[in-house]
């Protein structure tokens, strides 16, 4: 938990910095960096994502620091002389050695969490995704629940050309949708995606999950979410004209909300997604 | 940018024809690089036009200026054209102008192929543009193609598709008469490891070519049959999988990459010891890392697919493998740094490109090394991040990489020193834009944003109107360098034969401008 808040105020220092340096007092427009997020997925990634960033900055500050030095203390108009050197096998062999060294240290930790991720194994409940040119299908897998999600009413009407609508209006513009998928908070949960037209993607950054809804073919896997919340995120694959406009919500409840809202949809799901289906 | 050539031909008792028809009929490298060189820098401008249409439109959320199918138009073109019609012709000029004169060649091996490679591509580009205005608009599925998507084009598939087709006919032709004329018309003593980098980089290049080039031309002929005689390769219904076209598409697409880095690694390998007046350092480890690099690309596809859904073991394969083009490409930029390391710099226009180069092509190869890493790759992937990435990579990597070469060479070509003054405007225009533009992509990507959409969530507003802003400022900021080099073929100081005091190499040893023929005794190389 104190990891978690350590990225946090992390976070927000680099947003805070950035914004004051441009005079911005509006925080979440800046966001500079990926989400923590709210899976352990997500927040292993981000781990592993600054690692790699923090490698990237320390080999950049090096190279750069000798590429500026150059271009300082070896100036013809500062009277340098060329020297006549062209080879040096132990430095050669030096800075061949060092970046192997290093990319076994990244590969470790990466190729470590690729396997946690890909263990699907020990889920609670299946859902099943559906790509659509433009929106999502979510059925609960032996539920009998099953419901499409479309971009909300108020977004598709000011993203209209020349609607002349003010997206800063809505609170949620392009990230809203009619129905979101709903979802037990600290549950396992296995998705399997397809698409019924074009490849599409499910993206939700908070939980570090984006795959490929492919027609004809099932992809699998899964998240738990730790923290009930709204997440919010879009299709990632470009699907035709209304690839923009096909989003992502997820409504994470308390296990015991999640039940009863459960019970509340069986039955009455039929008559729910003919209504929402466009 | 050759046209003056035709006044110094003193000794030759075949010159260029007049008129048009010298520019048609012409055989001579000289003409056709210049071609090659017109066609592209004309290129960048149509697809220039294309990305500041969508940076327009990204100015603000909400649609002001396209409809969604427009802006995807906008999207696919932009990059076919820049990577088919610019960045590609603009290295076989510079391969056409250069590599005979680097090797002591009087010509290409084959010079009627060479016109026709050239020829085909104002064909092949005009059709390309034209699928704009069919009926249903052009490709709007961006230039990977992807199926189904793309089977859902208008009648402008199979014309796309065609011209395709064209281009990598024209690639290929290309890089048959760069590889015979490097293995067989060197000089006297210019062995293999005597060749200029730009040279090795070429030769290595035109070997890709001819390898992935007909792998897309397969793969872009499935779509077609797909399409239009059922077929279903790419369609489950038929039994076909979509995916196989991504494994085709990036076994011709990631050694793509590299066909369009390493003649720029070439260029930047040949100006950083001129302007450092210190010869280059490392200079057959650069040319075992090119040829590493250009091994790997064919086993590094799928990591433009680690979100399809593959096996664990794949997932770990590629990104493995793609971990290693770390190695060679570090090799290259630690020695470019060696070759500057007690030099002597000074920092005319092509060394200051060659510079921006070295930085921010290295900043676009910190980000490829993130972009390897598979599980932070699902974040990354499809966002704008990745297209920061490869703009990075792109446009202060190869593009600076031509604009180095073309001021480096300029005034061989015509035989006039540029306008140094305007020149180093060019550059810091051109450098501050380029980061201005590209930069705030990270923050946005990083965030959230995914690509190729015309609109966006509220919250990524202010970064992409600083971006678009960055944008048209680069955009119009390449007028100056048309300026630049329209003054220089028209006059100005005239240039020496050596032209830059630490230029070395067989180029450099025959006059300014460079006389039509050149070579026709072969000089000997010690
Ligand atoms: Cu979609």
């Amino acid at each position: 938990m104190s990891t978690n808040l350590r990225k946090h105020d992390f976070n927000t220092f680099l947003t805070a910095l950035v914004a004051s340096l441009l005079g911005n007092p509006a925080q979440a427009a800046w966001e500079v960096n990926m989400p923590v997020g709210v899976t352990d997925a997500s927040a292993k990634i981000f781990d592993l994502h600054m690692l790699i960033f923090w490698v990237c900055v320390v080999i950049a500050v090096i190279v750069f620091s000798a590429m500026i030095y150059c271009l300082v203390a070896f100036r013809k108009s500062k009277g340098a002389v060329p020297a006549t050197f062209s080879h040096s096998t132990t430095a050669e062999i030096v800075w061949t050695v060092i970046p192997v060294l290093i990319l076994v240290a990244m590969a470790v930790p990466a190729a470590q969490t690729l396997v946690e991720i890909d263990d699907t194994r020990d889920t609670e409940m299946t859902i099943k995704i559906t790509g659509y040119q433009w929106k999502w299908q979510y059925e609960y897998v032996g539920e009998d629940v099953s419901f499409y999600s479309n971009l909300a009413a108020s977004s598709n009407e000011t993203r209209q050309l020349r609607s002349g609508i003010d997206p800063f209006q809505e609170d949620n513009y392009l990230l809203d949708v009619d129905r979101p998928l709903v979802v037990p908070a600290d549950t396992k949960i296995r998705y399997l995606i397809t698409s019924n037209d074009v490849i599409h993607a499910w993206w939700v950054p908070d939980f570090a999950v984006k795959k490929d809804a492919i027609p004809g073919f099932i992809n699998e896997g899964w998240f738990r979410v730790n923290e009930p919340g709204v997440y919010r995120g879009q299709c990632a694959e470009l699907c035709g004209k209304d690839h923009g406009f096909m989003p992502v919500v997820v409504e994470v409840l308390p296990r015991e909300e999640f039940t009863a809202w459960l019970a509340g949809q069986q039955g009455g799901a039929a008559v729910a997604s003919a209504a929402t289906a466009r | 940018m050759s046209a003056t050539t035709t006044h110094d031909e003193h000794h030759d008792d075949h010159g260029p024809a007049k008129g048009i028809m010298r520019w048609i009929t012409t055989t001579n490298h000289k003409d056709i690089g210049t071609l090659y060189l017109v066609f592209a820098l004309a290129m960048l401008f149509v697809g220039g036009a294309m990305s500041l249409v969508i940076r327009a439109e990204l100015f603000q959320p909400g649609l002001q200026f396209v409809n969604p199918d427009f802006f995807n138009q906008m999207t696919t073109m932009h990059a076919l054209i820049m990577v088919f019609g610019m960045i590609m012709p603009a290295f076989v000029g510079f391969a056409n102008w250069m590599v005979p004169m680097m090797i002591g060649a009087p010509d290409m091996a084959l010079p009627r192929l060479n016109n026709w490679s050239f020829w085909i591509l104002p064909f092949a580009g005009t059709l390309l543009l034209s699928t704009l205005f069919m009926d249903g608009g052009g490709p709007a599925s961006g230039w990977t193609l992807y199926p189904p998507l793309v089977l859902q084009t208008g009648n402008a598939l199979p014309f796309a598709i065609f011209s395709v087709h064209l281009l990598g006919v024209s690639s290929i032709m290309g890089s048959i008469n760069i590889i015979v004329t490097i293995m067989n018309m060197r000089a006297p003593g210019m062995t293999l490891l005597k060749m200029p980098l730009f040279v090795w980089t070429w030769l290595i290049t035109a070997y890709l070519l001819i390898a992935v080039m007909p792998v897309l031309a397969g793969g872009v002929t499935m779509l077609l049959t797909d399409g239009f005689f059922g077929t279903s390769f790419f369609q489950a219904a038929g039994g076909g999988d979509p995916v196989l076209f991504q494994h085709i598409f990036w076994f011709f697409g990631h050694p793509e990459v590299y066909i369009i880095i390493l003649p720029a690694f070439g260029i930047i390998s040949q100006v950083i010891p001129t302007f450092s007046r210190k010869p280059l350092f490392g200079h057959d480890s650069m040319v075992y890392a090119t040829a590493s690099i250009a091994f790997l690309s064919f086993i590094v596809w799928a990591h433009h697919m680690f979100t399809v859904g593959m096996p664990l073991a794949g997932q770990l394969f590629f990104m493995l493998s793609t971990m290693l083009i770390a190695i060679p490409t570090g090799v290259k930029v630690f020695n470019w740094t060696a070759t500057m390391w007690r030099g002597s710099l000074s920092f005319e226009t092509p060394m200051l490109f060659a510079l921006a180069f070295l930085f921010l092509f290295t900043i676009g190869g910190f980000s490829g090394l993130m972009v390897a890493i598979a599980p932070a790759d699902f974040q990354y992937h499809d966002s704008y991040f990745v297209v920061a990435h490869f703009h990075y990579v792109l446009v202060p990597g190869a593009l600076f990489g031509a604009i180095a070469g073309a001021y480096y060479w300029l005034p061989k070509w015509t035989g006039h020193m540029y306008n140094e003054t305007l020149g180093k405007v060019h550059f810091w225009l051109s450098a501050i834009f380029v980061n201005l533009t590209f930069f705030p992509q990270h923050f946005v990507g990083l965030a959230g944003m995914p690509r190729r959409i015309p609109d966006y969530a509220t919250q990524f507003a202010d970064f992409n109107a600083i971006s678009s802003v960055g944008a048209f400022g680069f955009g119009f900021s390449q007028l100056l360098l048309v300026y630049v080099v329209i003054q220089c073929v028209r006059g100005g100081e005239k240039a020496s034969a050596q032209v830059w005091d630490g230029a070395e190499g067989l180029e450099w040893t025959v006059p300014s401008p460079a006389p039509y023929h050149t070579f026709e005794e072969p000089p000997l190389v010690r």
